[in-house]
């Protein structure tokens, strides 16, 4: 266990400082971990276990917009576990699941084990981004579908190259968001 | 939408990010809030006229301490709740220490009194003021730290809630300690840990509806 928070702590480092490997397999090995996480709760408290996939997406893009909230100098895995969790509970609320069932568990069952069966949300990212105010779901799709440079998207867009990350940065939070509304329906 | 694929998203042109942002924003808004509230109320109500009896000082110092003994830790456990999982190293019993201490002291003070001076000792002047401008003014300070807590990823909303409604209240009192010439442990016991204790409970109802993420 204490292996895996010494690799993932050491991802995470790297991915702060803008490694972006490092934070793509950051981001990966989350993604296994995430994925049994989720199933084995899901199951237990006798849900599908096609949501998962959906909580995967979720529990990502939050450890990548408040990636800016963890602190180096705590261990990772019981970050990464209070956010799992959070979106959990919030999911569950949000669809109206009883939450006596929920047990209480330790931070290392976030890691605990890994499943990679390569899967899909039922979240469509090209309508959810329609959702979006105009200049930022152009700066996403530039900088982070078209892969532009942020300079280069900022020609595009019409905007300073400041403007076009604020976008992309609130965009992403926008798009958090918007998943969550949809939930709520 | 793969989850391949969004995490190929989230990783494209990745800019590197400040883990002080926590830091800077939760304190900036701490300080700021403390800044509006003395301001609002030097320019409302100024400072008491009466500074230089020693008794006064004295119990101006008193009102300080006690906000200051809210302000300081709850203003560190923010820190902590601003961040995932941080609510597991926030012991409460810390926070609730200086309103038992000033409860204590007043009880002490009000039964070396003599029983016809009691209604004077808490009631005070000016209680109905107190009531109100210390979780009026507190609104502001309130606003601006759940901005700030709003750009974090709390996890324990009620208590971050709580937390950010305690830091607003105890602001505001320290504001309002500069003018308030009611000057008896009872009084301070009871409006200002009173008021300050509404401003908490207010923020832990309204935590879970506005810190959400």
């Amino acid at each position: 266990m204490s292996a895996i928070e010494a690799e993932l702590k050491n991802l995470m480092v790297g991915g702060l400082a803008g490694d972006a490997a490092a934070h793509r397999t950051l981001l990966d090995r989350l993604s296994g971990r995430l994925r049994a996480y989720y199933k084995s709760r899901l199951a237990r408290i006798g849900r599908s276990a096609a949501e998962a996939e959906d909580l995967v997406q979720e529990a990502l893009l939050a450890v990548h917009i408040q990636r800016h909230t963890n602190d180096p100098d705590e261990p990772l895995t019981p970050w990464v576990h209070a956010i799992a969790r959070y979106k959990l509970i919030d999911h569950l609320r949000a669809t109206k699941a009883s939450l006596a069932e929920l047990p209480i568990e330790a931070a290392g069952e976030i890691l605990a084990q890994d499943d990679h069966a390569g899967a899909e949300s039922a979240y469509d990212l090209r309508r959810l981004m329609k959702r979006l105010p105009e200049k930022m779901r152009r700066a996403i799709e530039c900088v982070k579908l078209e892969g532009l440079s942020v300079a280069e998207a900022a020609e595009e867009c019409d905007m300073s190259k400041s403007a076009v990350k604020i976008n992309v940065h609130r965009g992403l939070r926008a798009l958090a968001a918007v998943i969550a509304r949809e939930k709520k329906k | 939408m793969k989850t391949h694929d969004l995490i190929e998203m989230l990783t494209t042109n990745l800019e590197p990010v400040d883990h002080r942002q926590v830091m800077r924003t939760v304190g900036m808004a701490v300080m700021a809030g403390t800044a509006v509230a003395l301001g609002v109320m030097l320019l409302l109500f100024g400072v008491r006229a009466d500074l230089n009896a020693t008794s006064a000082v004295i119990f101006l110092l008193l009102k300080l301490a006690f906000t200051m003994a809210l302000i300081i830790p709850a203003s560190i456990y923010l820190l902590r709740l601003a961040r995932p999982g941080g609510e597991r190293k926030v012991p409460m019993t810390f926070v609730a220490a200086p309103f038992i201490a000033i409860v204590l002291l007043a009880a002490i003070s009000l039964a070396f009194a003599p029983t016809s001076h009691w209604d004077s000792m808490i009631v005070g002047d000016r209680w109905l003021e107190c009531l109100l401008s210390i979780p009026v003014i507190a609104i502001v300070p309130f606003a601006v730290i759940i901005w700030a807590l709003r750009r974090m990823a709390p996890t324990d909303l009620v208590r971050a809630g709580a937390l950010g409604g305690l830091v607003a209240g105890a602001v505001s009192a320290a504001g309002y300690a500069l003018h308030c010439s009611d000057d008896s442990l009872p009084f301070v016991a009871l409006w200002y840990g009173g008021t300050i204790a509404i401003c908490t409970a207010a923020g832990a109802l309204l935590g879970p509806r506005l810190l959400r993420w």
